[in-house]
């Protein structure tokens, strides 16, 4: 609790002064911080990255979707491919943030791997701003696709066997016992993972720190806002941000709850 | 597939087709998780192939030739003794089996109070828990690290400790469904017989959490071995650093020497992999259970 409430509220109070974090004095500066955060453009674009990495997510649960419905139906070497898969989520960040640098460098293994189906030529993945987001984001993807396939495949394993087998007798193709038996009785699952979907692509911190530092158009919100408050030390600011955040995940969950009216499920 | 109308006399002819789509539809899905999973595995295998190659072979070949040793483990040596990896592997355990223990103990104590007594403020402090485990901890390291330094714990390897067992609501609440399906009953027995609360929770609650705490130390070990943000911001001196830090501190002396990065990387990957092969179920449903809540 200390560590949750007691920081929001004392960031709710730095957020309006323009206290520098170290010196004494605070100055009551009123709104000024908050029009700041909308007025300066550079300082509102970090929103259009959390968009990028939002599609990701979309993405991201979708094949983790298709996956966990493959394997829920029998497929031979189901763990291999289910510990494959779900493996990238265990490792640790930084180790996953150098993987794909090297990976990403240019003459790396993705151009190499490109040149071997016959595309030439480097691409800055991690340089051209157009692209870095969309690189990172396909890491994001790579790393959290393993932990939704989990909990979908545990949810579909919950399912009683006796409804696919209803279904199959009145002929219903994969398609539809995908549509009518699975999608219906994950939903809950579903839902949530789209929530922390939401929060997770505005509070996008670890990977673009570690691989760019937020540099060429990579930076995110939490990467600003922690600049903005260890760098140049401008902790009303950044408190004003972070509040900001907070309220806007706050907002995303409760229009959730509200399109999504949730009986609690109980999946273990 | 279309339902067209299938006649009777057409009906071996279909079958056949059927069985044909079905094979098609086979292969497509081995085809797509075998795609999957090179997806998954190709990036990490390029970085154990550069980790065993000399520096002229990193320099000079594709990130995809093999190395000409395979048993060249020069590079894991030179980055377990200059990337400081031996003082962070120390760290990181220290620190992990403190916070773990810490969480359990506090969890479980926490989750015993909130459903087995009542008090004031009850449902309040319910719902202020639940909205604190949607605010993701990054946003509020700014006002967080103000705490932190007023404590004194800047800088020492407290201050993970402290945060990892301040921040743990998720495991309040994997505790509080178990406790919740222990029947009452059990305690009443128990308090009929002369026991009191401590007694309770110590002979009774806390042996039948076991699944529970299984669940809870995987995801809060997993957590706090992969944490990279919060060591980063609160003890930056290099001394201190864990698997994490220290690894991230291989960008600035070893440059662009991938091999040593590589293998500093292969380095902190193997433990997870052992842990991961050893406990594959239990990390399963731990996952599944912890982010689910």
């Amino acid at each position: 609790m200390t560590f949750t409430y007691l920081p929001i509220a004392d960031m709710i109070g730095y957020s309006f002064t323009d206290w520098d974090g170290i010196s004494p004095e605070k100055n009551n500066v009123g709104l000024k911080n908050y029009t700041d955060l909308f007025t300066r453009p550079e300082l509102f674009k970090v929103f259009l990255v959390s968009g990028v990495y939002l599609i990701a997510a979309a993405v991201q649960i979708c094949l983790a979707l298709y996956f966990a419905t493959v394997l829920s139906f029998n497929t031979k070497c189901r763990n291999l491919f289910k510990g494959i898969l779900f493996f990238p989520y265990l490792i640790n960040g930084v180790a996953i943030g150098f993987v794909f640098l090297y990976f990403f460098r240019p003459h790396g293994t993705l151009d190499s791997l490109l040149a071997l189906v016959g595309i030439h030529g480097d691409h800055l993945w991690m340089g051209d701003p157009d692209l870095v987001n969309k690189s990172l984001a396909g890491v994001s993807v790579w790393r959290y696709t393993g932990l939704n396939l989990v909990l979908f495949l545990g949810a579909i394993q919950s399912i009683p066997p006796h409804l696919y087998e209803a279904a199959a007798l009145d002929g219903a193709n994969r398609w539809q016992q995908f549509r009518h038996i699975i999608a219906p009785s994950i939903k809950p699952v579903i839902s949530l993972s789209a929530i922390l979907a939401v929060s997770g692509s505005l509070a996008v911190f670890e990977i673009p720190y570690i691989m760019t530092g937020g540099a060429n158009g990579s930076q995110t919100f939490v990467i600003q806002s922690i600049n903005m408050a260890f760098k140049f030390d401008k902790f009303g600011l950044a408190s004003a941000s972070a509040v900001v955040l907070i309220i806007l995940i706050l907002f995303v969950t409760w229009i959730q709850r509200r399109l999504v009216p949730e009986e609690r499920v109980e999946l273990s | 597939m279309t339902a067209d109308p299938v006649t009777p006399a057409r009906r071996p002819r279909a079958a056949r087709k059927i069985h044909a789509r079905s094979a098609v539809a086979g292969g497509a899905k081995y085809l797509s998780l075998v795609l999957a999973s090179g997806v998954v595995l190709v990036p990490l295998l390029v970085i154990l192939l550069t980790a065993l190659k000399t520096r002229q072979e990193a320099l000079g070949t594709g990130p995809l030739d093999l190395p000409g040793d395979w048993f060249n483990l020069e590079n894991f040596r030179i980055a377990f003794t200059q990337g400081k990896m031996l003082p962070a592997f120390l760290n990181t355990a220290f620190i992990l089996l403190i916070s773990v223990t810490g969480t359990v103990v506090i969890g479980s104590m926490t989750a015993y109070a909130i459903d087995r007594f009542e008090f004031r403020l009850k449902k309040l402090v319910m719902a202020l828990f639940l909205l604190a485990s949607l605010v993701p901890s990054v946003t509020t390291q700014v006002a967080t690290f103000q705490i932190v330094d007023d404590l004194g714990a800047f800088n020492t390897r407290w201050a993970p400790i402290l945060l990892y067992l301040g921040t743990d609501i998720i495991s309040i609440y994997v505790f509080l469904q178990f406790i919740r399906s222990i029947p009452v009953s059990l305690d009443e027995a128990a308090r009929l017989d002369g026991a009191n609360s401590f007694t309770i929770y110590r002979r009774i609650i806390l042996p039948m959490l076991k699944p529970a705490i299984a669940t809870v130390v995987i995801v809060k070990g997993v957590t706090v071995y992969n944490d990279f943000f919060i060591p980063f911001l609160y003890m930056p001196s290099g001394d201190l650093g864990t698997i994490s830090t220290s690894l991230f501190r291989f960008q600035g002396p070893f440059g662009v020497n991938w091999e040593i990065i590589s293998a500093g990387t292969i380095l902190v990957i193997l433990p997870t992999l052992v842990v991961f092969l050893a406990l594959q179920r239990l990390i399963y449903a731990g996952f599944a259970a912890g982010s689910s809540k």
